[in-house]
């Protein structure tokens, strides 16, 4: 198991303090340079890997930075804290960008990223919690994260603990049976501490996600289903600090996070194709330029 | 020697499974039990009118259920998540696989009925592919109770020392093959009675049956030993390999599929050692026909006559 890097984790403070303490204006405009950070690294990863999902990685990205650099109650130098708050990246195959920002947090040396799927590295293509140091289960198969964070989210009650519960999904995971399993749950258990996050970039592997398995109208059947619904620009840092406020009254909440898959670099952004494409030694620095 | 009194009393392991849950949860108050609409069947009727809050029941929805119960172990609580055995490890084996054993979330999987224990509701209800789908995952422990005291025992142990576990909690009634002092130690084989003929390995329900045919053996001069596998995983390999060693033959018995059950591994672990005995392997090769438990158990040659059968086939081949 990796262990925590404490000169990362000071830095990881006072980002997080000045997030806190600043203007709206200026945090958005911190959490915004932590993204380019997690982007620049996620490219750097794929580029040396020659693996990976860029595209997803670039969707989430803005989300995971605003959670970790933002809004999320945990201590990177103490990963296994009885009292802190949960983060479950149920779409598992972008655990490049989780990676980036666990590494950028202090979790373990970002040095670390440099063998992401490389041989017997700890970096698996998709997140393992016993080897990586922030990772609360192990996913990669669509459908687990929800289920989980319920229970993270009912246990913390039942312990008496004040933690949030917060589990990002891809909108195609959405397809997933077990996810509305959850959805059930959760409203039925009046889980006020978990916040589910849609990755909503309206595309899946192979299509767009409406013309596949359409999910529309999402947040009506979220609403139906007993959650209390946010829709924001996923790339909106701002916005997305408020969609991440605790819950008003006893209901979870869903935040649809509208994104852009490849978000931040313009030949990527919104193609099918770039679901886990490799971008050419080319196309990485023309792609690094744009994230400058 | 034991001689296994035919007449003995029988019991449901569900009554002492409840028995002991309920008493360890007002010991512990990380003890919580998770069921998918099976209180009942699950005897969870007492832990609920005790402990409301801390009986989770997410109704029919077996995917959710195991995901809450990795849930709940991680928030560090010792949820023991119940349900039909055939749903339990069936419906929901991915989540088993990713949120249990490749997590090592320490949820203790409590296979209710298992085996052929809904004898006549048929295959759908059956739960006999379970040792095989979940011999498949490292890092699980499987725990087969062979009657009410080994249930006890496998109830307090996972609250003593939690870990990704699965146990088979019997509704078809078993009579005591064990004293309550036993020792149930993870990993190992009791020895139920010593021989040196040849060597019957029973589990769960098949342990009883398994003395019943020693009894028979002994009648013709076969000095059987019986072994109880109450671990399936992790596996005995040294009592494995000590009765290819000092017996002529190995008979296995199992309520179970024997593609990749306790039969597969005992004969995997013999095999491994290059020149051993005889392995005969009892128990399910295909969907069971209309019946009760006690019907389909002797359908597929699972009773102590046809054990012992088994036994001196072996011995002759």
């Amino acid at each position: 198991m990796m262990t925590a890097h404490l000169p990362q984790v000071s830095i990881w403070r006072e980002v997080r303090t000045a997030v806190e303490t600043g203007s709206p204006d200026e945090s958005a405009a911190i959490l915004a340079e932590q993204s380019r950070l997690i982007r620049r690294s996620v490219l750097a990863m794929i580029g040396r890997a020659r693996a990976g999902h860029i595209g997803g990685d670039f969707s989430v990205t803005d989300i995971l930075a605003t959670l970790y650099f933002g809004v999320l109650r945990i201590d990177p130098a103490d990963p296994g804290a009885p009292v802190r708050d949960r983060f479950i990246l149920s779409k598992g195959h972008c655990a490049a960008s989780l990676y980036s920002t666990l590494a950028f947090s202090g979790y373990f040396d970002p040095a670390e990223l440099d063998t992401f799927m490389g041989p017997h590295s700890a970096l698996n293509g998709h997140p393992n919690r016993t080897k990586v140091p922030g990772v609360e289960t192990n996913t990669g198969p669509l459908g687990h994260g929800l289920p989980v964070a319920v229970g993270e989210a009912l246990g913390a009650r039942l312990l008496g603990h004040d933690t949030r519960v917060f589990v990002v999904c891809g909108d195609g995971e959405m397809q997933e049976g077990s996810n509305w399993e959850a959805l059930m749950s959760a409203a039925h258990y009046r889980l006020a501490n978990l916040t589910l996050v849609i990755d909503r970039n309206r595309l899946q592997q192979g299509a767009r996600t409406e013309d596949t398995n359409a999910l529309a109208p999402l947040a009506d059947k979220l609403a139906a289903f007993g959650w209390q619904v946010r829709e924001v620009d996923g790339h909106d840092h701002a916005a997305l600090l408020q969609a991440f406020a605790p819950a008003d009254g006893a209901r979870p909440v869903a935040v649809i996070a509208n994104t852009v898959k490849g978000k931040g670099v313009s030949f990527i952004e919104d193609r099918v194709e770039w679901h886990h494409k490799v971008p050419t030694p080319d196309q990485i620095d023309l792609a690094r330029k744009e994230l400058a | 020697m034991t001689v296994l009194d035919t007449a003995a009393p029988t019991y449901d392991n569900r009554t002492a499974f409840a028995e002991e849950l309920l008493e360890l949860a007002r010991a512990d108050e990380r003890v919580v039990a998770v069921c998918n609409d099976s209180v009942g069947s699950s005897n969870l009727v007492g832990f609920r009118e005790e402990f409301p809050d801390r009986l989770i029941n997410v109704g029919i929805a077996e995917q959710n259920l195991v995901g809450v119960g990795a849930g709940l172990a991680a928030a560090g609580l010792i949820p023991f998540v119940c349900a039909a055995g055939p749903f339990l490890t069936g419906r929901s084996l991915e989540q088993v696989k990713a949120d249990v054993a490749y997590s090592a979330h320490n949820v203790i999987l409590c296979g209710m009925s298992p085996g052929m224990a809904y004898g006549e509701l048929g295959p759908t209800h059956h739960s006999v592919e379970d040792l095989s789908w979940l011999r498949a995952l490292p890092g699980l422990d499987i725990v087969v109770p062979a009657d009410r005291h080994q249930t006890r025992q496998a109830v307090r142990q996972a609250v003593a020392d939690p870990r990704p576990t699965y146990i088979r909690v019997g509704r078809h009634k078993v009579p005591d093959v064990t004293a309550p002092t036993d020792p149930l130690e993870r990993g190992r084989f009791l020895l139920a009675r010593a021989g040196s003929d040849v060597t019957l390995i029973g589990t769960g329900t098949l342990v009883s049956r398994a003395l019943a045919a020693a009894d028979l053996l002994a009648a013709d001069g076969i000095d059987a030993r019986v072994l109880n596998a109450a671990y399936i995983a992790p596996l005995d390999v040294e009592a494995i390999r000590d009765a290819a060693t000092q017996t002529r033959a190995i008979v296995t018995a199992e309520e179970a599929n024997i593609s990749g059950g306790l039969g597969a591994a005992v004969a995997l672990t013999v095999a491994a050692q290059g020149r051993g005995p005889v392995v005969r392997a009892l128990g399910l090769s295909e969907f069971a026909p209309t019946g009760s438990t006690d019907l389909l158990l002797e359908h597929f040659g699972l009773t102590g006559p046809a054990i012992a059968a088994a036994a001196r086939e072996a011995l002759a081949g």
